[in-house]
């Protein structure tokens, strides 16, 4: 089978973000970069798939020359080639943009199942998977935390709200990881060496013959709002801070 | 010229979800401030009844299409139908919700229109005659400003933040066929697992009780419930206290798991690592409920108790029990 994983490389999940003072973005010293956790689990699932039915993994990642660390990270876990898009006009693409470089790129290979995080940690989104899944006319199967490729076809479970659905789709599909697909494995040191020597085309927005036309376009940025200071309700009996903790419920913030 | 505030409304069977009041009256205030008027589409089987219900909430025609083939949502049939009736109409802006079904419908929408989508906003707002909202970025710790240009221009809303009035619109219900083509439905549901509990959704609930690893084992959940039960809360949970297996995935609140807006969050035994917090720090009220003093979660809280959550809880059931019986 060939099997397509999109990794994104992003800060990792307990680094402190600082907007810059003018709104442009986020100060990006001293922030460590990581595969983003939901593609971890996409790409453990591309190489299950692989073990259990043959082919081979690529990794497709879009971001500047650091995100080759992402790339080579998801070799050394045992992917077997990778592609890196690197371009410029590509930085802090929307949605749709970086779906339609990720489309360019992929329709140029065979594929019969691409993995994507259910949502980057980063942009908190959540919308590639879908729009790449509609770019490529395939079907789509989003926030899976369980998924079955048998007889050129596959079955997932999704959560909503309340219920679980068990979802059926022929290949080529695209589905999306949620936390709960796997346990994603750690890169061992010998697949850390083979990752250094595996093959990773770079290409830019030219070779992928797409314009650049961002269309929902983040105009600034702010820190979260301040939540005022809270109230410890002091005392040594935990009926009567609890007596007033229900008071206070009650009779300031009104919402029991 | 497109012109028009749509909104694609959510039901789960015939029954209308309470986001979709939330969008419908969001929507009602950009269309008065454009001067224009507001459109819903709603998809299922057997709903024609429920169509008028969205006038209240400020809708002025309803596209309802009511088929057996949308009982139960798949991305193939809703998004072909919503596309249809979209481009017919060619309306300027397109608010969804944020919920499970919104988050995939939305997305694939915004790639068969080809247009812009700022998704979970916790505000929109007419700029420059377009749509901007501001949405929370890296789990919380910072808010984008995004403007959003396309047709539609497109903007899911994050449940529980916006809020839901009555105010009465034309109400009209417009039935549409969007005859939709067999073989362009690749996806199939085989089976709806519905859970046992009958519980409202993390997601959706207006209050949640949820323990951490200082609830030390599955076996004292119960004390929790209780509080729940008392509060009609649903019962949410720290990826510590999952991943000890003590609770099922679907309870985890934070990064990784869901993202809550409730009206208040009661964490107990909850640290308030920076992970958790990306879950649950746009709930209205924060109460915290830990032996720590110093435990982060603190910082967030409107109201904390520094003690033993052993002890707490309980009298916390029995006086919300007393005031609310
Ligand atoms: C990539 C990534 C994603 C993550 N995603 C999530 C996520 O989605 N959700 C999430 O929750 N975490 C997530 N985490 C984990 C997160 O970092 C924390 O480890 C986790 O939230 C800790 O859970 P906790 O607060 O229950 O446990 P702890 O941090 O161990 O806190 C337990 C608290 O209980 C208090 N306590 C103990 N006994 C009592 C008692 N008797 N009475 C009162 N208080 C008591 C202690 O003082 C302590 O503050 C993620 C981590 C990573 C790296
Ligand atoms: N720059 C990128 N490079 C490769 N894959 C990406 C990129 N951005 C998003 N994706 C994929 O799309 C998923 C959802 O991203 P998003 O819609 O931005 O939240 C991610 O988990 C990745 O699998």
């Amino acid at each position: 089978m060939n099997i397509i994983a999109c990794v994104k490389q992003v800060p990792d999940s307990e680094a402190l973000i600082k907007v810059k003072p003018d709104g442009s973005g986020i100060e990006e010293a001293g922030i460590k970069w990581v595969m983003n956790t939901y593609d971890e689990f996409g790409v453990e699932e591309a190489l299950k798939t692989r073990e259990k039915h043959g082919g081979d993994v690529t990794v497709v990642s879009i971001g500047p020359a650091r995100a080759m660390e992402t790339i080579r990270t998801a070799l050394a876990m045992g992917a077997e080639k990778g592609i890196h898009i690197d371009d410029p006009q590509l930085e802090g693409a929307d949605a749709y943009t970086t779906a339609s470089a990720l489309a360019a790129a992929i329709k140029e290979i065979p594929y019969d199942i691409i993995f994507c995080g259910q949502r980057a940690i980063d942009n908190d989104s959540g919308q590639v998977g879908s729009i790449l899944a509609e770019l490529l006319d395939i079907p789509q199967l989003t926030i899976i935390t369980k998924l079955d490729v048998e007889d050129g076809k596959v079955t997932g479970i999704k959560p909503i709200e309340g219920a679980q659905l068990v979802i059926e789709s022929p290949l080529p599909c695209l589905v999306t990881a949620q936390k709960g697909l796997n346990e994603p494995r750690y890169a061992s040191l010998p697949g850390i060496m083979k990752a250094k020597k595996k093959p990773v085309d770079i290409k830019d927005v030219a070779a992928l013959g797409i314009t650049v036309d961002i269309k929902a376009k983040v105009a600034g940025m702010t820190p979260p709002p301040e939540r005022p200071p809270g109230k410890i309700i002091e005392g040594d009996d935990p009926a009567v801070k609890a007596a007033e903790l229900v008071r206070l419920l009650r009779e300031e913030a009104k919402i029991i | 010229m497109a012109k028009g505030v749509w909104i694609v409304a959510e039901q789960r069977e015939g029954t209308l979800r309470k986001v979709s009041f939330e969008i419908a009256t969001t929507a009602r205030r950009l269309a008065d401030e454009l001067g224009e008027e507001v459109s819903a589409v709603l998809l299922g089987s057997n709903i024609a009844g429920i169509a008028p219900e969205l006038g209240k909430y400020g809708v002025d025609r309803i596209y309802c299409a009511d088929d057996p083939v949308f009982e139960t949502y798949t991305t193939d049939a809703y998004a072909a139908a919503v596309a249809t009736v979209v481009k017919e109409n060619d309306p300027a802006i397109l608010l969804m919700a944020a919920s499970v079904q919104g988050k995939d419908l939305s997305s694939r929408l915004a790639g068969k229109l080809k247009t812009g989508m700022a998704t979970d906003c916790v505000e929109v707002r007419i700029a420059d005659g377009g749509l901007a909202a501001k949405r929370p970025m890296y789990a919380g710790k910072c808010y984008g400003e995004v403007v959003v240009s396309g047709s539609p221009q497109m903007a899911s809303l994050r449940p529980n933040v916006f809020p839901a009035a009555e105010n009465p619109g034309a109400g009209e219900v417009v039935k549409f066929d969007p005859a939709l083509k067999a073989e362009a439905l690749k996806t199939k549901i085989v089976e709806v697992q519905k859970d046992a509990s009958g519980k409202v959704d993390l997601t959706e609930a207006e209050i949640i009780v949820s323990g951490g690893r200082g609830m030390k084992g599955s076996e004292n959940y119960p004390i929790i419930e209780e509080l729940a039960d008392v509060l009609g809360a649903t019962v949410g949970a720290s990826r510590a206290s999952v991943d000890a297996g003590w609770r099922p995935q679907s309870d985890q609140v934070g990064q990784t798991g869901k993202v809550v807006s409730p009206n208040l969050y009661i964490a107990c035994g909850i640290s308030g690592a920076i992970q958790h917090l990306a879950g649950m720090s746009s709930s209205k009220y924060i109460v915290a409920i830990n032996k720590d003093p110093d435990a982060p979660i603190f910082a967030k809280a409107d109201y904390g108790i520094v003690d033993d959550l052993f002890k707490v809880v309980p009298e916390v059931t029995a006086a919300a029990k007393k005031l609310l019986s």
